[in-house]
């Protein structure tokens, strides 16, 4: 079993952060690297069970579904179905913590997955910068003053 | 029961319905999903206040969900309840957690802290119990897993899983279909309940196979329309009593010509307890047998719902009217509705107490829904060239008679049927008209029925064959 984990702190308030990424079809909106979503069988994104279908900019697709969400702890779970990535079991979890001093936001993005042990370092390598730290990177720059 | 069983019925919002005793009905707002985060039910419970309530969180991965009371008569402040599944592994069975904070004022804490444990948590899992106990879910299941995309407008409808008592009546999730050319879709807020139902669930009547849906009378309010409806329109309030049967619903889908529009001063469950009872007492008092001035008739059951309807417009009609009633306590209910005389069956024999209270001559016309129990005697109470009208069986089948006997009275005999008398858009209209004149003038009256939730249609088909009923049954969807 293969763990990714990365975080950041947003310098806006948590309930601002979480309009944007509570929307499971808004990666287009607020990551680099995503170059269209849409979401299937006319489902609303925020119904569990519901599927995101998006293409990479490198033209990779991808098909995740989403497990949970809650707005009560400003969190999100969702498995990968489909991705050029050659992963089992892929669960991630994005989640929302404020910072009340600062009234900023604490963001943690993880993932645990089970892939063949050699390819489990780069993957984990790949995951955690090209995806989840430059997807949080994004979402520092949108806010930053 | 295994975990995923159990979650599958959980985590529709909505589903607490079905299982859930103290809740009468309930609906998600805004057509979102029922697993929709942030989608809110609003309810009405069996005491009558209404709920909203608003989820929070759902997790298929953890099998948990949240949510929070948004809007509730009791004083539950900060009210978040929390759901969750674990799986007992030992056993493939699952460990139920349900829990809820809130912030009570301190007088009242322990009286809503009792409530909110004894009446919506432990009343939960015994409902759930009883639920998963009484096969139900079957169906329920069958329309979750369905494809997501079938047309149609999902609603919630008693079907008749086989004939027998009234147990066989079970509820699940329908598409109810768009509206084809001539059609409308109704969505029904009342749901009348009438003898013929029970008939058609117990297989006296084969107007219902298994697997249909039961009911004959429904209020509403339009919902759409298909193609070529000029005679109503989406907004309208609407009813209807007649055939085919499927009113068991909350919404549904039917021809528009047989459906009537209401009276302004109608309203919808008053109209659903109505309609159908009405209409056969007006014909039955003008088309099958006609009560004049002068006239002396015998009703049978006369407190029931079409009982007191009879009474009332054959008094109107100038006729002489003798009720008969099932108890004492009935006999109130019989002689508000204008019964010159009230007999209770076995304080005295019946023959010998319509004899006496008609000099001796009998009655002019007798209807009698009552059937096995009461026809002999119906038969014997007649005056010469009285007129029988057997019109219902509720204790049973008439079984077979000799007509010689009728001939000692010149009797003539009828067994009407509702169905023939309102086959067509026209015979429908003239009924129905005829009965909204008379409710105008005051011959008929629309009393408030007695009122259950649609999932309780077996509870209600149970207290009408009970004979413990006054009045008109209407289900609440």
């Amino acid at each position: 079993m293969a763990k990714v984990y990365t975080s950041a702190v947003i310098p806006a308030p948590a309930t601002a952060v979480w309009s944007i990424v509570r929307d499971f079809n808004a990666l287009p909106n607020w990551t680099p690297f995503v170059a269209d979503s849409r979401i299937e069988q006319n489902k609303s994104p925020d119904q569990i069970g519901c599927v995101r279908n998006f293409h990479l900019k490198d033209g990779g697709r991808i098909r995740e579904r989403l497990l949970a969400l809650s707005d009560y702890e400003m969190s999100f779970e969702y498995s990968i179905l489909e991705s050029p990535m050659s992963v089992d079991n892929y669960v991630a979890t994005f989640r929302l913590i404020p910072v009340t001093d600062l009234d900023h936001t604490f963001a943690e993005w993880t993932a645990e997955f089970d892939a063949a042990p050699e390819r489990e370092d780069g993957l984990v390598q790949s995951i955690g910068q090209s995806v989840f730290a430059a997807g949080l990177a994004a979402l520092k720059a949108r806010f930053a003053r | 029961m295994p975990i995923d069983e159990l979650w599958a019925i959980l985590r529709d919002f909505n589903s607490h319905a079905l299982w859930h005793p103290a809740v009468a009905a309930s609906a998600i707002e805004a057509q979102e999903a029922a697993d929709q985060v942030g989608a809110v039910r609003s309810f009405r419970l069996k005491d009558g206040s209404r709920i909203r309530e608003q989820l929070l969180f759902l997790s298929d991965l953890k099998r948990t969900f949240g949510y929070c009371i948004l809007e509730a008569p009791a004083l539950l402040r900060d009210y978040v309840a929390v759901v969750r599944l674990r799986p007992v592994t030992s056993e493939n069975s699952c460990f139920w957690d349900w829990r809820a904070s809130f912030n009570p004022p301190d007088a009242e804490r322990d009286r809503l802290t009792r409530f909110v444990r004894d009446d919506i948590i432990e009343a939960g899992f015994a409902g759930m119990r009883e639920f998963l106990r009484s096969g139900r879910t079957v169906d329920l299941r069958q329309a979750m897993t369905a494809p997501a995309a079938r047309a149609g407008a999902e609603a919630v409808e008693i079907v008749l899983t086989r004939y027998g008592g009234p147990e066989v009546l079970q509820p699940r999730i329908a598409r109810i279909k768009e509206p084809g050319a001539g059609e409308a879709r109704i969505r029904q807020t009342a749901v009348g309940v009438n003898f013929i139902d029970v008939y058609c669930r117990r297989g006296s009547f084969d107007l219902v196979a298994p697997g249909g849906v039961l009911g004959m009378e429904a209020a509403g309010v339009v919902e759409s329309v298909g193609a070529n409806i000029t005679n109503i329109r989406p907004g309208d309030r609407v009813a209807y009593a007649c055939a085919p049967p499927g009113a068991y619903a909350s919404m549904r889908t039917m021809r528009a010509d047989f459906l009537v529009r209401l009276p302004e001063a109608l309203a919808e469950v008053d109209a659903a307890g109505l309609l159908l009872k009405g209409m056969t007492a007006g014909f039955l008092l003008h088309d099958v047998a006609q009560a004049r001035p002068g006239s002396t008739i015998l009703v049978h059951a006369a407190a029931g719902g079409v009982g007191q309807i009879l009474c009332r417009w054959a008094k109107a009609l100038g006729a002489t009217v003798i009720g008969t009633t099932s108890s004492e306590a009935k006999t109130q209910p019989a002689r508000s509705a204008g019964c010159d005389a009230v007999l209770v069956y076995g304080d005295e024999d019946l023959v010998t107490a319509v004899r006496r209270l008609t000099s001796g001559r009998g009655v002019d016309i007798v209807y009698d829904a009552v059937g096995r129990d009461t026809f002999e005697q119906s038969v014997a109470c007649l005056a010469p060239r009285g007129h029988l009208v057997s019109f219902g069986q509720a204790s049973g089948d008439v079984g077979a008679h000799s007509i010689d006997r009728l001939a000692s009275r010149s009797a003539t005999l009828s067994r009407p049927n509702y169905v023939h008398y309102t086959d067509t858009p026209e015979k429908i209209r003239a009924q129905s008209d005829r009965l909204f004149e008379a409710l105008k003038g005051g011959a008929v009256v629309a009393a408030r029925p007695r009122t259950f939730s649609l999932a309780q249609a077996a509870q209600a088909h149970a207290e009408l064959e009970g004979r413990r009923t006054t009045g008109s049954l209407v289900l609440i969807p």
